[in-house]
């Protein structure tokens, strides 16, 4: 069909749409919505609590509730820990 | 028992106001008793789409500040006895829409009528949330577009948690009705295909409305359009999409113009 489309200097351009809404949509859904605020503090505290035991980059940690699971909400936590030389090194640096 | 339904979107401009009067129409024709209310204080059209705008003497504002009784405001269409329509105010202050006086009206509603149809203003804000508030399922109205589909994603999220449904832990009927398709262009790739925003927004299908001029026609003379012209093909889709609302299984088609035999043939099966 697009190379049909092609040929008469047309695009199928509804694969690009659908791509696009996807990856926004799977953004806006794990900060956006009613459960901003939850989201926004649970980050926070579960850095705080991992920050009491080591050094840790802000952004190395992501909270993502994915509701649209069935029957069930899915909290991902994901949170990168630095390898014993970074954690050394940042500590030199300190 | 009275069902409450939301047509609700989030964008602007999608046929909010345009598919209350057409679902509500067409669940009146089986004769059940419909209430359309108009939620959009300070941009009411729901009369004007429904050919009432002359007839409006007190709204909703009205019956919640007391100036006025339910059955005063209450304006009773001429072609369908069954059907009746609530206006929104067109010139009061926003805030005089308020959560008690919502409530109160809704619970009187209940008690008259077997459908209450609330016309949803675009956005998030207050008269949004208002019109959802007390819904017991909801009409998610989408255009194929992107903009429409990202506004509809919020939307479902607040369905979700801002409702009376989901704050006492129900679950919240949704469905989706996808409006201005073009079966032609969304086979050519030009249009996302009713398969694609279903995968995004993962709520049931009600019905499939495609874009047809006799939207605009009926709008026009100030009729919904499963009155003025219930054999169009946005007319059909409509019914059908009512008769799902009262659980109807039915297939889901985009019905396609009847000007002769072979278009007959030529109906499209989706989904």
């Amino acid at each position: 069909m697009s190379f049909l489309g092609n040929l008469f200097g047309k695009r199928a351009t509804s694969g690009v749409a659908r791509d696009r809404l996807q990856i926004l949509l799977a953004h806006e859904r794990a900060i956006g919505g009613g459960d901003s605020d939850l989201i926004a503090k649970l980050h926070r505290e579960i850095l705080e609590v991992i920050k009491r035991h080591m050094s840790i980059d802000n952004d190395k940690v992501t909270v993502k509730l994915d509701g649209s699971g069935k029957g069930c909400s899915v909290l991902e936590i994901d949170i990168e820990v630095p390898t014993p030389e970074q954690t050394a090194e940042m500590r030199r640096l300190a | 028992m009275a069902k409450v339904l939301v047509v609700t979107s989030g964008k602007g401009g999608v046929g909010k106001t345009t598919s209350t009067a057409a679902l509500g129409a067409a669940l009146a024709k089986t004769g059940q008793n419909v209430v359309v209310v108009d939620f959009d204080v300070g941009l009411r059209n729901l009369d004007l789409v429904m050919g009432a705008e002359r007839r409006v003497v007190f709204d909703l504002i009205n019956v919640i500040q007391g100036d006025a009784k339910l059955a005063q405001a209450l304006i009773r269409d001429k072609r369908c006895e069954t059907l009746s329509i609530l206006p929104a105010s067109q010139t009061r202050d926003k805030d005089a829409l308020t959560a008690e006086g919502v409530a109160q009206v809704m619970e009187e509603l209940r008690e008259k009528f077997d459908w209450i149809l609330c016309d949803s203003p675009a956005g998030i804000e207050r008269g949004a949330q208002l019109a959802m508030h007390h819904a017991d399922m909801a009409v998610v109205v989408t255009n194929p577009e992107v903009s429409s589909v990202r506004d509809s994603d919020r939307i479902i999220g607040m369905l979700d948690s801002t409702t009376v449904k989901a704050k006492n832990g129900e679950k919240m009927e949704k469905f989706l009705l996808l409006t201005r398709y073009d079966p032609a262009r969304a086979a050519r790739g030009e249009m996302l295909s009713t398969e694609d925003v279903l995968e995004i927004l993962s709520i049931p299908l009600i019905g499939i409305i495609p874009e047809s001029e006799e939207v605009l026609r009926a709008s026009n003379v100030g009729a919904p359009v499963t009155l003025s012209n219930p054999e169009s093909a946005p007319s059909r889709a409509y019914l059908d999409a009512a008769r799902r609302l009262m659980g109807e299984k039915l297939e889901i088609q985009v019905p396609v113009e009847r000007k002769g035999l072979f278009d007959w043939l030529f109906k499209k099966r989706v989904a």
